[in-house]
């Protein structure tokens, strides 16, 4: 009972915020009536969506299974090489200026670059994309969890005669968990941006990225605006299933804040 | 375990009393040859007896908190030697013969209060239902049975460090190296952890290593209070205390009072010099 109010007291303020902003959106358009590539209303975009469900569910899946393995590959590399510079000294000296460095660089940028490593038709450069753009925030933000540890914790592990790696998975992997999933949640709408920017660059011509600058340039605009939708449910999916995780993972980080 | 007799009939002289801590010689100098060198210790002698409350007092800066990590080898010494049970305190380290407590709790939010109390057994590869049982003992040690499944954060200041302190014995270590572990609590909290501290020191028969700022807390507490003294950290002098089973009289005790003047008499001295 109680946990039903929560999730409606949860749930029913975006929601009611949502039906309210495309209410507003739909009535003001009636009103000011322009013309429809400025922006048409949500109920064209739902009709074109529903009219070519098939088309963009395909470009959907396309580029959502380009932005899932992305992000997933991403999320592994930069959680694996923050535990690494963590744990070695010299690994951090080396890798840490490296990813700052290719942090630097404007990644959506090296699309063109990764269709001519990959093939231009090759969803493996949109995916290199992904990777790359992910990655950084994840190490980052996970190597400063994983070295903000109470002092006194470390020399307590020591004092048992813990060594680094169990120190790592009593101590600094627990605490770098928060910090791990305000990236991954951070990680998942970049990973839908990188993904679709990326497409405007090349890869297959059916995903969702071909699909919007297609339809633009047929003046179809609906249907952009549709593809644009399928992009954005697809990243708020994500955005859900990174927010349950951490609520799974962790159970002990809301309990102690709850507490606190 | 001949070394530990050998250490025994040394000290025949001072009763029963094995030594637990043997420091010989002992320097830390922190940076050396660096610009921000310090002379952390120098030429510390200090021989801690089995079941003995001994606490190390002094301002800050003169290295009662160095010397407490040096006997728990958490860092190296510079000069001299450190034996703890007879063996090097690193080998004491690594066979668990000693356990600490911080002045910060320093109980993990991941892990409910049995879970936080049988880290040492899991680190030691103990049987899930012998930690299990070993941690009820431990709660019940510290009276907080109906706290085992409770989450740290749920805790008071002083609860949370009662769990350190069932956490840091629930290996029965033979020795208990405790660095403030009161200096983060209000007085009256403090007052009543050292009761129980020393009733869980008279049931366990642990050798005590306590690292204070207070005087009263010091005297109230040891059967003998090392006196150090800063720039460099030396101990300046051996207060021995006898004031028999200690109870709240105790705190109004003439000979209470007299072992605190003799401690502070002893401080003034050594900042004096």
């Amino acid at each position: 009972m109680t946990a039903a109010r929560a999730v409606l007291r949860s749930w029913l303020p975006p929601v009611v915020a949502a039906v309210v902003m495309f209410g507003v959106w739909e009535a003001l358009l009636a009103v000011v009536r322009p013309d429809g590539f400025v922006l048409p209303p949500p109920s064209r975009i739902g009709s074109a969506l529903v009219g070519d469900f098939e088309a963009i569910a395909t470009a959907t899946g396309i580029t959502g299974f380009i932005i899932v393995t992305g992000l997933g590959a991403g999320v592994v590399v930069g959680a694996v090489a923050a535990v690494l510079v963590t744990v070695f000294r010299s690994a951090h000296e080396t890798l840490t200026p490296l990813a700052v460095a290719v942090n630097a660089v404007p990644i959506v940028a090296l699309a063109p670059i990764f269709n001519a490593w990959f093939g231009i038709l090759s969803p493996r450069s949109n995916q290199a994309v992904v990777v790359v753009l992910v990655f950084f925030p994840v190490f980052i933000n996970t190597t400063k969890g994983l070295g903000q540890v109470e002092p006194s914790q470390i020399e307590l592990m020591e004092s048992y005669g813990a060594g680094k790696w169990r120190i790592m998975r009593e101590v600094r992997i627990p605490n770098a968990m928060p910090y791990f999933f305000t990236a991954l949640k951070l990680a998942t709408s970049l990973a839908v941006i990188a993904a679709i920017v990326a497409e405007y660059f090349g890869g297959r011509q059916d995903a969702l990225g071909n699909v919007i600058t297609n339809s633009a340039g047929l003046t179809r605009y609906d249907d952009a605006w549709a593809a644009v939708l399928a992009g954005s449910l697809v990243g708020i999916g994500l955005y859900a299933i990174a927010a349950l995780l951490e609520r799974l993972v962790m159970p002990w980080y809301f309990a102690a804040r709850k507490a606190a | 375990m001949s070394d530990t007799s050998a250490v025994n009939d040394e000290s025949g002289g001072a009763g029963s009393a094995a030594a637990a801590v043997d420091v010989e010689g002992v320097s830390k100098v922190f940076n050396p040859g660096r610009s921000n060198e310090v002379a952390a210790l120098t030429d510390i002698d200090l021989r801690i007896g089995s079941g003995e409350f001994v606490t190390l007092i002094g301002p800050s800066g003169c290295g009662k908190s160095t010397l407490l990590r040096l006997i728990a080898a958490l860092i190296a010494v510079t000069d001299g030697s450190i034996k703890v049970n007879g063996k090097p305190a690193d080998q004491a380290r690594l066979d668990r013969d000693y356990s600490m407590v911080f002045q910060r709790a320093g109980l993990f939010d991941w892990r409910n209060v049995s879970r936080n109390i049988e880290l040492p057994l899991e680190l030691m590869g103990w049987k899930a239902a012998d930690r299990r049982r070993r941690s009820d003992e431990m709660l019940e040690l510290v009276k907080l049975s109906e706290f085992a499944r409770h989450h740290p954060a749920e805790l008071s200041g002083g609860m949370q460090q009662r769990v350190a302190i069932a956490r840091a014995m629930s290996f029965h270590p033979e020795l208990l190296l405790m660095d403030e572990p009161f200096g983060a609590l209000d007085e009256m909290t403090r007052e009543h952890m050292q009761h129980e501290l020393l009733r869980i020191w008279t049931e366990t028969q642990t050798t005590v290593i306590f690292v204070t700022h207070s005087i009263g807390e010091a005297v109230f507490l040891s059967t003998k209070v090392v006196v150090m003294s800063p720039r460099p950290g030396r101990i300046s002098a051996v207060i021995d205390i006898d004031l028999g089973e200690r109870n709240e009289a105790t705190r109004d005790d003439p000979a209470f009072f007299a072992s605190v003047t003799a401690v502070r008499d002893a401080l003034r001295g050594g900042q004096a010099s």
